[in-house]
């Protein structure tokens, strides 16, 4: 007879019965009763009513009836608190059993039981079971201590539980000091900062010692709470490495994956030239290896953490390439995890036998497992420069199958091969017009636009194509439009006789009828630059573009080495940090690898050291006069009528198309462009800011612009402004520079604070300048003489003289600088305020002012407006000469006076001014005059910046 | 650090038995892990691990089981997964087989083991010979003789009992070595491997003590042995049992071996292994009218040696129909359900080569579903031979009250995973 007949009574009255039963005499039928309680509660009937009744029968020395009501007991307490304090005597009592069986059992049970009342009575049998005679019962205890804990941790403290787990670890019995380390472990892992296992070397000589004797699972919780040592140097981590080796051949994979976790994080420690480093390298493979003949699921968690092994130390499994090979009945998680190890070693040695199986694989019919195949066949020849021609013409054979995904997929890879290899394999172009129409998923269409519009000059027919697509152009996805809004500028630029219609229509489908701001944002970028210099535009869209790196879908380093110390957990296999899949492990400190080598190491270590360079926003670069920052400014800013006025604004947005091309623009990144105040009025018509250094804007549109940080900067004699950042960490690095420019004693100085926000310290400051409009240039070398640490801060000042070469800087007075330390080489730009320039003794002979206003032709004159001034001309005149300038009459006329004024530049040129003031109108008139009339602009903003500050 | 809870359920999702080990999970949260599977499979996205939440499901099947653990922290996942395949080994033994019925069955035994099997999440004693001593069927048996804890639980000696008594004392020693082989359809071996697996038969009285001695190329070095034929072992995999620290010093297999049957240890070699069963198929595909097989198969192994039940499986379309076969040994057979024609030849010389010819027809309608390219797989047995040359030079047995008892080898080589890709 088996259990299953327990289930089959469902008639009325049911509990009423079972009542009757569990109060019967009769042993037999009491432990039946309890049998059927216990199945309805199995298939989930409430039988929680028969709690007394069931309690009753606690008190038996049959084992197997114990067990059983223990059982309820766990699953009913909760819900009758009250009444489960009828149990506590009879769980006291067992707790003093004679039998050890017992004695651990009520043990454990009672620490199952999360009502609070209890745990106050579990205290002392606790305490007896924690030094009981018997190791099974100690084992039990030890655990019982980590279930307390968790119901009522303050209550473990108080009770001293902690450090009696704590001298379990020395306990005789390897399976007591394995499941006192879990315990201790587990609360650990709720409590970080506890620092409960405070491992020293003889706690672990201890484990290491119980690591021998103890059960599989015993083993794995002491090696995963050694991998918690930080070992005090490389001789320590040594000898726990040799300790720790003979658990690789354990047939459990899961002491292999926890030994192999150990054997990661400890290496960090050894130096590389060690003997015993290269010996353990070698010991870690076929361990590795042979957890591929695991079960499927214990396969997957192998090969996540392969995956991550081998991004760490690529010449472990370097030689093992076959045993990743896809086996037909391999499920499909494993399948693709095994390619995508594949890719992560193909190498020169193993291509063509890793081109031949996937090859294979792209003809399966699993579909995303065939996807990835292809896509693997384009890694491979990006990876694998020698292999490109036979993974394209590989590529091409797969296009021949028409498989529609294949085709597509081939296709997304091909466009990664031509910015990998450029001009090489474009002979395949026409192969791959032919497959145009079957393409309908957005990556493969925005593949092939792409490849259209980069080669448009060799496809005769590269308008036609494009402008199939552009029929449907609403109903593509963003990543589609963009790149056909890319393809035909591109195209354009090449052949701009037969297709100004053609990217006429594109600019207005992006700009005036789409509701994307990235679509409309980098149509309007693009507008602009066609027609503002169609040739600035070509230097802009049509860039070299950088080659694409080998390595893709590298795990980002500090990451990884995170990962490595999870090795075997969930997170391993999530790829993900526990804290972004634990709840309340925020708090919890991530681990990284500890260790000599580290950081020297990712610099030695090709694939991270790409991976930390890609990471990296590329620094800002300063384009050399003459090219395209300069063009820019000096654009006319009046679009040509071949491609007609820029639309109207659409409605519902603020800021028309006009606007923004012309004073919106400004006034949106005016104050945003550090050391670029608007200062495009000498050039052109509207007032146009343009940033000071234009990271070509092919995919990044205003969102580049924006990011180049800082405010305005603008420095008067009188008065120190703030300093602005002109140099954000962001670009440099870590290092940011803030700064300003001042006038102290006829000597002008550059003030900066310079400061770290990078993790390693910097030296080796140096500092030039480019040639600039007044040849400022340092007056001797900048002055950081310490070391800066991280974080900290250190102020320089660098005076400077005017005796460096000239050049003509557009805005006159920007001045591009480049910093040097110990880590690179950073650029920036920013602007002086023109008064720095003034000398002290620019105040004229009121005769040699009149002779030269009148001797200065007429056109040299130029009239502005300052508003909202609300000085008189006194205190004006004051100001002004605390930048020197100087006031060399006043005449008033009709109630307004009128200043006359001069000052001279460090190379010798005048500047002469009338300023206008009337009582009761905040509005000045200014008139400059001046040899040189292209400096009136500089100085007028800065007549400006005084009077207002 | 594991699992939060346990379930066993049925397809259908149903819970047939489970057990809350902490507490930190609510247990109603099963309830999403069938339609979170559906829907993986649905996507072709199947996984070992799925979440919902903050809740993650580590499972498994077995036959018409699924076996879950659930947890919300990060769980060392390979032991999760160890744990569920040692919880099918456990149930298999206590109950033969392993299914929804045998659990409804045995629920009260069921629930002892996961009690005793688990305690707050983590694995302790799961050794299922020991807990047989004290976890019974019965439970009249378990008021009379077991009363106390079996000291074998929380021994360093975990897996064996004392006071085992035979008349005769003798170890059966099976050395086998399975033959894992891909090879691509072009003929050319993409990857070969041996697994062995020594496994043992122990009917030793006391408490022995054993030294297994291996032609183990890595010992001969260590011992300046002269040479003679030995073995290379790429990796090496032991039952709790063996002495690790032990091999790892020295290369010496020590142990006190589990009483009965038991693997050893399992070893595996990453040498070019011939294919002993070499297999040439022509598969000619006749769209709307036919298909026909052709099977040359070759035993490239010695001519003293035989294979025994060889079984060559060669995939059929699966909407192929009436077939036809001509053997010149052995029996052909069209087994619809697993689309394959198997072609049995009991007994297989080495040396020798066999034909097999297969004729099916092709409806003219064609299949419109694309059908994956399975390969053709062999199996095997030959016995009294290794592939890798390995040998058993020695077992001693040392027991304190010093009997005699005698080690009996046997060698078989059969085949593994054996793969042969077709062009069809």
């Amino acid at each position: 007879m088996t259990d299953s007949k327990y289930f089959t009574t469902t008639k009325k009255g049911e509990i009423f019965e079972l009542k009757a039963e569990l109060n019967s005499d009769k042993k037999e039928k009491k432990k039946e009763a309890v049998k059927k309680v216990i199945a309805s509660m199995t298939v989930g009937k409430d039988v929680s009513a028969l709690f007394p009744d069931v309690v009753n029968c606690m008190q038996t020395d049959n084992l197997e009836l114990k067990k059983l009501v223990y059982l309820y007991l766990m699953n009913y307490a909760k819900s009758q608190p009250d009444m489960a304090i009828m149990a506590v005597n009879t769980f006291v009592k067992d707790c003093e059993d004679l039998n050890p069986l017992i004695r651990a059992l009520a043990v454990r049970t009672m620490g199952c039981i999360r009502v609070d009342k209890i745990t106050e009575y579990l205290c002392e049998p606790l305490r007896k079971c924690l030094k009981d005679e018997d190791p099974y019962v100690r084992k039990t205890a030890a655990v019982c201590v980590a279930k307390l804990h968790d119901i009522n941790a303050q209550l473990v403290e108080d009770q001293g539980f902690l450090d009696t787990l704590k001298d379990l670890i020395s306990d005789s019995n390897p399976m007591v000091v394995a499941n006192a380390v879990a315990a201790l472990s587990e609360i650990a892992e709720s409590h970080p900062n506890s620092n409960l296992l405070d491992l020293n070397p003889q706690t672990i000589n201890k484990l290491l010692t119980a690591l021998n004797e103890c059960t599989e699972w015993g083993q794995i919780f002491i090696l995963d709470c050694l991998a918690n040592y930080t070992p005090r140097d490389d001789r320590e981590s040594q000898s726990i490495c040799e300790r720790v080796t003979p658990r690789l051949s354990h047939a459990n994979s899961a002491v292999v994956l926890s030994a192999v976790k150990v054997l990661m994080k400890f290496m960090e420690m050894l130096p590389k030239d060690l003997d015993y480093y290269g010996t353990l390298l070698k010991k870690l493979a076929p361990p590795l290896v042979t957890l591929l003949s695991a079960e499927p699921e214990l396969q997957y968690v192998a090969l996540r953490n392969i995956n991550l092994i081998v991004q760490r130390r690529p010449e472990i499994l370097k030689h093992e390439m076959k045993v990743f090979f896809v086996k037909y009945n391999d499920p499909i998680y494993v399948k693709l995890e095994k390619l995508d190890i594949m890719i992560r070693l193909a190498s020169q040695a193993n291509i063509a036998q890793v081109l031949a199986e996937l090859k294979e694989y792209a003809t399966e019919v699993d579909v995303d497992f065939v996807r990835k195949a292809v896509r693997a066949i384009g890694r491979c020849a990006i990876k694998v420069e020698q292999s490109a021609e036979r993974c394209v013409s590989t590529l091409l054979d797969l296009i021949q199958t028409k498989v529609n995904y294949v085709v597509q997929e081939a296709i997304v890879v091909i466009k990664d091969i031509f910015r990998k290899y450029p001009n090489k394999y474009e002979s395949v172009i026409a192969t791959l017009c032919e497959h145009l129409e079957s393409l309908d998923e957005p990556e493969a269409r925005a593949a092939m636009i792409w490849i259209v519009g980069e080669y448009a000059e060799r496809i005769d027919n590269a308008d036609e194509l494009l402008e199939s697509f552009l029929e449907g152009f609403h109903d593509e996805s963003t990543q589609v439009q963009l790149q056909l809004l890319t393809a035909i500028v591109k195209l354009f630029l090449k052949k701009p006789t037969e297709t100004q219609e053609l990217v006429q229509q594109v600019l207005s489908l992006a700009t005036q009828d789409s509701d994307n701001p990235d679509l409309r944002d980098r149509g309007y970028i693009y507008w602009r630059l066609l027609s503002t210099d169609p040739v600035a535009a070509k230097e802009v869209v049509l860039a070299e573009k950088p080659l694409i790196s080998e390595e893709t879908d590298l795990i980002e380093p500090t990451l990884l080495e995170e990962l490595i110390c999870h090795i075997g957990t969930l997170a391993s296999v999530y790829h993900k940090p526990p804290s972004a899949f634990v709840e309340g492990s925020r708090g919890v400190q991530h681990k990284r690898l500890a260790g000599s080598a580290g950081s020297g190491e990712s610099v030695e270590s090709p694939d991270t050291g790409s991976a930390a360079g890609v990471s990296e926003a590329p620094p800002a670069v300063i384009p050399s006069q003459g090219d395209l920052l300069g063009d820019l400014l000096n654009l006319d800013l009046t679009p040509p009528t071949a491609t007609g006025p820029p639309p109207a604004a659409a409605p519902g947005m603020q800021l028309g198309a006009m606007d923004l091309l012309g004073g919106g623009l400004d006034s949106l990144l005016g104050g945003d462009i550090g050391g670029s105040p608007a200062m495009g009025a000498g050039f052109g018509a509207p007032p146009a800011a343009m940033p000071a250094s234009f990271n070509a804007p092919v995919s990044g549109g205003l969102d580049d612009l924006f990011d180049l940080g800082g405010g305005v900067g603008m420095t008067m004699g009188s008065y120190t402004p703030p300093k602005t950042v002109w140099l954000p960490a962001m670009k440099a690095k870590g290092l940011e520079i803030s700064g300003v420019f001042v006038r102290r004693s006829g000597v002008i100085q550059m003030e900066m604070t310079l400061s770290n926000k990078a993790m390693s310290v910097m030296s080796d400051f140096a500092i030039q300048f480019n040639r600039n409009s007044f040849g400022l240039a340092p007056a001797g070398p900048l002055q950081i003489l310490t070391p800066l640490s991280p974080n900290q801060t250190i102020e320089a000042a660098l005076p400077l003289s005017t005796v460096g070469p000239v050049m003509k800087m557009e805005p006159l007075n920007n001045l591009q600088v480049a910093v040097k330390n110990n880590i690179d080489v950073f650029y920036f730009s920013c602007q002086y305020p023109i008064s720095m320039l003034f000398l002290e003794d620019g105040k004229m002979e009121r005769q040699v002012f009149l002779a030269t206003w009148k001797d200065i032709p007429n056109e040299n004159e130029s009239q502005f407006q300052i508003k909202d001034c609300h000085l008189n001309s006194d205190a004006a005149s004051n100001k002004l000469q605390g930048s020197n300038i100087f006031t060399i009459a006043k005449r008033t006329v009709e109630g307004q006076d009128m200043l006359y004024q001069s000052m001279k530049l460090t190379n010798g040129i005048w500047v002469l001014a009338e300023l206008r003031v009337q009582a009761g109108n905040p509005n000045y008139t200014i008139s400059l005059k001046c040899r040189a009339p292209e400096v009136s602009q500089c100085v007028f903003q800065n007549y400006e910046a005084v009077l207002k500050n | 650090m594991s699992a939060s809870a346990i379930f066993v359920l049925d397809l259908k999702g149903k819970v047939l038995i489970c057990r809350n080990y902490k507490g930190d999970v609510n247990m109603s949260e099963i309830d999403h892990f069938l339609p979170l599977l559906m829907q993986h499979e649905e996507e072709g996205l199947l996984c070992p691990v799925l979440s919902h939440g903050n809740v993650h499901f580590m499972w498994i099947k077995h036959s018409n089981l699924y076996l879950v653990a659930t947890t919300n922290k990060n769980s060392n996942a390979s032991l999760v997964y160890s744990f569920l395949y040692k919880l099918v080994e456990v149930f298999t033994e206590y109950f033969k087989e392993l299914e929804e019925e045998s659990i409804q069955d045995n629920f009260v035994v069921v629930y002892e083991l996961l009690d005793e099997l688990m305690d707050f999440g983590f694995p302790q004693t799961t050794d299922s010979k020991i807990l047989q001593e004290y976890i019974t069927q019965e439970g009249t048996k378990l008021e009379v003789a077991k009363s106390k804890v079996p000291t074998t639980v929380t021994n360093a000696v975990s897996w064996r009992s004392e006071g085992i008594k035979y008349k005769k004392n003798e170890v059966f020693i099976d050395v086998i070595e399975s033959i894992n082989v891909l090879v691509n359809a072009n003929g050319s071996v993409m990857s070969s491997d041996i697994v062995g697996s020594i496994k043992l038969k122990t009917m030793l009285s006391g408490m022995p003590e054993l030294r297994l001695g291996l032609n183990d190329r890595v010992l001969f070095a260590l011992t300046g042995r002269d040479k003679g034929k030995t073995v290379v072992m790429e990796d090496v995999k032991f039952h709790q049992c063996v002495r690790l620290s032990r091999f790892d010093s020295d290369r010496t297999i020590s142990f006190i071996p589990p009483d009965g049957e038991s693997e050893l240890m399992s070893y595996r070699i990453n040498t070019h292994v011939k294919p002993l069963i070499w297999i040439e198929s022509v598969i000619e595909k006749f769209s709307h009218s036919r298909v026909e097989i052709m099977v040359k198969a070759k035993g490239q192994f010695k001519k003293q040696s035989v294979a025994n039940n060889v079984e060559v499986r060669v995939p059929v379309p699966s909407d192929a129909d009436s077939p036809k076969f001509k053997t010149s040994t052995g029996t052909a057979k069209y087994v619809p359900e697993k689309n394959m024609v198997v072609w049995t030849i009991k007994s297989f010389p080495g040396g020798k080569e066999f034909l097999m010819r297969a004729h099916f027809g092709l409806p003219s309608v064609e299949n419109n579903e694309l059908e994956g390219k399975p390969p053709i797989t062999v199996k095997f047995e030959i016995p009294y031979f290794t592939v890798s040359g390995i040998q058993v030079r020695y077992m001693k047995i040392i027991e304190k009250s010093g009997y005699q008892a005698l080690p009996w080898v046997r060698y078989i080589t059969q085949s593994g995973d054996y793969q042969l890709r077709t062009n069809v």
